[in-house]
């Protein structure tokens, strides 16, 4: 030591003369970073309520609660923050599936009621709401999980514009299993399914690889998952949550997946079915569609004896007389229908009521009756030229593909109608054109733009693949008509279909028209019911609402207590209503023959 | 004029208290000879709350018991009910005051489990923010070892610094304190624009605090007098206490894990830790200057060699349900104290199974300090103890 060292610390005092450092207001001359974590702000018209920010917050900071403002595809709910917990790691940004929640930069907050700081962004309204700064999910493919799809294979256009083998392959267990990752859990997508099937509850067995739980899980709402696997018009793809800054799952797929996943030798074990009772009650049902086999599984399931009449020769109604095979197979559409039938279901196959036995008798030899009889009978756009024998209804056509009958197929076909029934004999027509002549020239068109067209966009995208010519936006004027044989159809070009009010009243341009060469014609602008079977007489006791539907209440129970309705002809059309409608009204009817009242709101 | 006798007290403390056959100190209470006294868990001079039971006999102590206990949060049980992202913000307040190792380790061990490759930039990223954490620290704890014996300027200036090193941690990560920056996968952000400016200019003010603080501390006589010779740690300790970074350094044992089992990015600096041999309070204090010292070329290193684009996070499975096979393992980095390490089992649940936090602090404040206080004057408890960077909430998880 020396006097070196006595001396160097008073070298401090240099300081002295330095300015300080000190903040004077930080109040309002220090603002947080561009990226502070600070109180949080919520986009509640861009929130859908998932609750996955709830799930993730280790702290329980995070509680949803009601939402006044719900708008569909919507919990109802919204994030409510208690910042007596909340440690503002930003995580609820971070995972938020539709990058609404974010944290502004504002960090100081005076209030003398603590119960301030437990309030919902967005909705109790701060100062902070209209600060862009602050913690953001970081950009680019920081994610907290998968939103692209796992994609699916389909046959190459090339390998199946000549047949009508299944195009969509299925997922394997690696593709599946990774697909079935990316779900959050929220559980938007069981509440707008109209059979509330436990979706997340399946997908999560799907990522356990239990396929028999999966399996136990679609039959509590759907007996058909085979075909709703493959079919299905995926409401609960739409409203997915991830699909707000991603693909939706596929969840469509990854019920498919289990249904394919378990052999059909298995199901009565798994689904303990083998010992069904019987209580000797008798339902009839008419039609066996979707809602029709739903009615008959649920009510099995309950001990009733159920029996179904069908007109055709085999099951499924529109299923098999309307899909075409290539999107579903017929094997499928026998794996379910035959493990229904295999709990004690009757069918009499190639039975119409009202010709072959009259509604009256069904009422005398059973407890109750069921309708679910679809919508069979095509419309007629009614135009000049429609009546002429080479013009089509797309329902009959597909009817008789499937049934194996020899029908027409010319080598210039025109399909009018935007719907995936158009599509579906769009496809189906271009098969046979491309195995008949080799290629295919066919043109679909609608009224509708291309935008607003009604069939799905896979649908049509797939169409245009196999060489069909999707040309929308046209109105069909007439059918040029020589030597009694259609040789192409006129149309106008469509401006709009829909007037201020929201009616339809489509605006045409007669100034730009088109003609679509065509030596046939098919019609597929929408399908009528078909109530032939039900008698003038009894008709009175029915009530009738808009659009000429039967009125029934929320199980499905028409004016007529014993008589039930359901599927495309109440609600719909497609499957999943058919399946829930036959659910629902399966209870209704159980609760009819127990003499239960139950006085549904509807 | 000799300045060294005018300083100069008895070195020599006295011979109490007489030892038994097994070397332990024979203590009657009863004789008035001594005094119970406890430092702590409420005291400027121990670092967190923590207690020092000391038995002294007039200034001297003779015997010391760590009590620990006041801070138990269970966090490493907390881990075993959270999903692997929920332990993220559950992991920091480990160790409060560098909260970045801990968030580096639990993301190792998950990467680690679960075979994640952390993305380059990412990498360069992380590896700045342990040695901004390290900064930061260092700040504090170079000039807090002359806060021990009163003097509190060095330790005003470094503080202020800190700040500015806070302002750029808010910036990067969006945090002050608990920056919640490295999470499994990557980290949560590229560098803002101007950041690397703005850290020059901190760092040159982090170059001038160095000279200073030498002519402040280490050329001070009272500094001096008060801290040369004081707790030796002899070398043959080093393995018996566990002893680890810079006390093992000055002790002239290289302990420094981002030398001897390199990590992130720190094979690719060029660096060469201090060692030194005198193993008392002033070598481990002038071994933490080195550190800081070498810190701040290490920061200006990287921001030299990183880029300033690329992926920040490698895509993981599902947060919300993300299973482990499995599995377990051990991590370690390089804190300020020295190694830092967990220990994860996995057991194929979506939440570990057991975690285990190793930090220096737990030997070095318990068999270590209690050691190292016996015939130490009661004003130097403090130092001893900051000497060996204890950080209580580490010791208790």
């Amino acid at each position: 030591m020396s006097i070196k060292d006595l001396l160097t610390p008073f070298t401090a005092w240099k300081r002295i003369t330095k300015e300080p450092v000190t903040i004077r207001d930080p109040f309002n001359d220090r603002p947080g970073a561009e990226r502070y974590r600070g109180f949080h702000k919520n986009d509640v018209n861009k929130c859908i309520g998932c609750g996955t920010c709830e799930d993730i917050c280790e702290n329980e900071a995070i509680d949803m609660v009601p939402f006044k403002d719900p708008i569909s595809g919507d919990s109802g709910l919204r994030p409510r923050l208690d910042y007596g917990r909340c440690c503002w790691c930003a995580l609820c940004v971070d995972v938020c599936t539709t990058n609404s929640l974010t944290l502004s930069n504002e960090y100081t907050w005076v209030t003398v009621d603590p119960e301030d700081f437990r309030y919902t962004p967005g909705v109790d309204k701060k100062a902070w709401d209209d600060n862009e700064k602050g913690w953001k999910k970081p950009e680019g493919s920081y994610e907290f999980y998968n939103i692209n799809r796992v994609e699916m294979h389909h046959l190459h256009p090339e390998d199946r514009d000549k047949s009508f083998v299944e195009m969509v392959k299925g997922y394997s267990r690696e593709q599946a299993i990774a697909e079935a990752d990316r779900c959050v859990e929220c559980g938007i997508c069981t509440a707008t399914c109209p059979a509330h099937m436990g979706i997340p509850e399946y997908i999560k067995a799907v990522r356990h690889e239990d396929m028999e739980e999966g399996l136990r899980i679609l039959y509590e709402t759907n007996p058909l998952p085979e075909i709703c696997g493959r079919i299905c018009t995926h409401k609960c793809e739409t409203v997915c949550s991830i699909g707000h800054k991603g693909d939706p799952l596929s969840i469509r797929w990854l019920k498919r997946y289990i249904a394919d996943n378990v052999s059909s030798d298995k199901y009565k074990e798994i689904l303990n079915t083998k010992d069904l009772s019987n209580n000797h009650k008798k339902v009839a049902i008419i039609g066996s569609g979707p809602a029709g086999l739903s009615a008959a599984h649920y009510l099995a399931l309950m001990g009733y004896q159920c029996t179904i009449f069908e007109q055709y020769e085999k099951a499924g109604g529109m299923m098999r007389y309307g899909i075409p095979e290539y999107r579903l197979p017929y094997d499928s559409i026998d794996k379910d229908i035959d493990y229904i039938l295999s709990l004690g279901v009757d069918i009499k196959y190639n039975t119409r009521i009202g010709t072959d036995i009259t509604l009256e008798q069904l009422n005398k030899d059973y407890n109750a009756v069921f309708a679910g009889t679809g919508l069979h009978l095509g419309r007629s756009t009614g135009i000049p030229g429609s009546d002429n024998e080479h013009v089509y209804y797309a329902t009959d056509l597909l009817r008789q593909i499937t049934a194996g009958e020899e029908i027409e197929v010319t080598d210039q076909i025109v399909v009018i109608g935007g719907g995936n029934v158009a599509m579906d004999i769009t496809r189906s027509l271009a098969r046979m054109q491309n195995q008949k002549f080799g290629k295919v020239n066919i043109i679909t068109t609608a009224l509708e733009r291309e935008k607003n067209l009604p069939a799905d966009l896979e649908e049509v995208v797939e169409s245009r693949e196999e060489g069909a010519i999707i040309n929308p936006g046209w109105a069909p004027q007439s059918i040029e008509i020589e030597n009694g044989r259609p040789v192409g159809l006129h149309v106008i070009k469509c401006n709009s279909l829909f007037d201020d009010t929201g009616r339809f009243n489509p605006q045409c341009d007669i100034t730009k028209k088109e003609f679509f060469p065509g030596s046939m014609i098919v019609q597929s602008i929408g399908q009528g019911m078909d109530l032939s079977f039900v008698n003038e007489d009894f008709k009175k006791d029915l009530e009738f609402g808009s659009r000429g539907r039967v009125v029934t209440n929320a199980y499905f129970q028409t004016s007529v207590k014993w008589f039930f309705m359901g599927g495309d002809i109440i609600e719909g059309p497609d499957v999943i209503h058919g399946i829930a409608n036959g659910h629902k009204a399966a209870i209704g009817i159980d609760n009819y023959i127990q003499g239960i009242d139950f006085t549904p709101a509807k | 004029m000799d300045l060294t006798k005018m300083f100069q007290f008895n070195a020599d403390r006295s011979s109490y208290p007489e030892l038994d056959a097994n070397g332990k100190p024979i203590i009657d209470l009863s004789s008035h000879k001594y005094l119970k006294l406890w430092q702590g868990p409420q005291h400027p001079g121990v670092t967190g709350n923590m207690s020092l039971e000391l038995t002294v006999n007039g200034d001297e102590i003779v015997e010391s018991k760590t009590h620990v206990g006041y801070l138990h949060r269970g966090f490493e049980k907390l881990m075993e009910r959270r999903k692997f992202i929920q332990c993220f913000p559950t992991c920091i307040r480990m160790c409060v005051a560098e909260p970045d190792p801990n968030e580096y380790i639990l993301s190792a061990c998950i990467e680690e489990l679960s075979g994640i490759e952390v993305p380059e930039t990412a990498q360069w990223l992380r590896t700045l923010a342990l040695e901004m954490a390290r900064l930061q620290v260092l700040l504090r704890g170079v000039p807090g070892q002359a806060g021990t014996f009163s003097l509190g300027l060095g330790y005003q200036w470094g503080n202020y610094i800190r700040d500015l090193i806070l302002d750029r941690f808010e910036e990067l990560t969006g945090g002050r304190v608990y920056h919640m920056y490295i999470l499994p996968g990557g980290v949560r952000g590229l560098l803002p624009d101007g950041f690397k400016k703005r850290m020059e200019e901190n760092l040159k003010l982090v170059d001038e605090f160095l000279v200073n603080i030498n002519d402040l501390m280490y050329n001070n006589i009272v500094f001096k007098q008060r801290a040369v010779g004081l707790a030796v740690i002899p070398v043959e300790w080093i393995d018996q206490y566990g002893v680890y970074g810079p006390a093992a350094r000055a002790a002239g044992i290289m302990r420094d894990v981002r030398k001897t089992h390199p990590y992130l990015k720190y094979s690719e600096l060029d660096f060469e830790p201090y060692t030194t041999t005198a193993s008392d309070v002033y070598a481990r204090s002038l071994v933490r200057w080195h550190d800081l010292k070498m810190t701040v070329d290490l920061i200006r290193q990287i921001m030299a060699k990183m880029p300033d684009k690329g992926e920040i996070k490698a895509p993981t499975p599902n947060v919300m349900h993300w299973r482990i096979p499995k599995g377990e393992t051990y991590v370690k980095c390089e804190s300020s104290r020295g190694e830092y390490g967990m220990y994860m089992v996995t057991d194929g649940s979506d939440m570990p199974r057991r975690v285990n936090l190793k930090g220096p602090s737990y030997t070095h404040a318990t068999a270590l300090l209690e050691r190292l206080l016996i015939n130490a004057n009661i004003a130097d408890t403090a130092a001893i103890m900051v000497s060996l960077a204890t950080c209580p909430p580490e010791i208790e998880r």
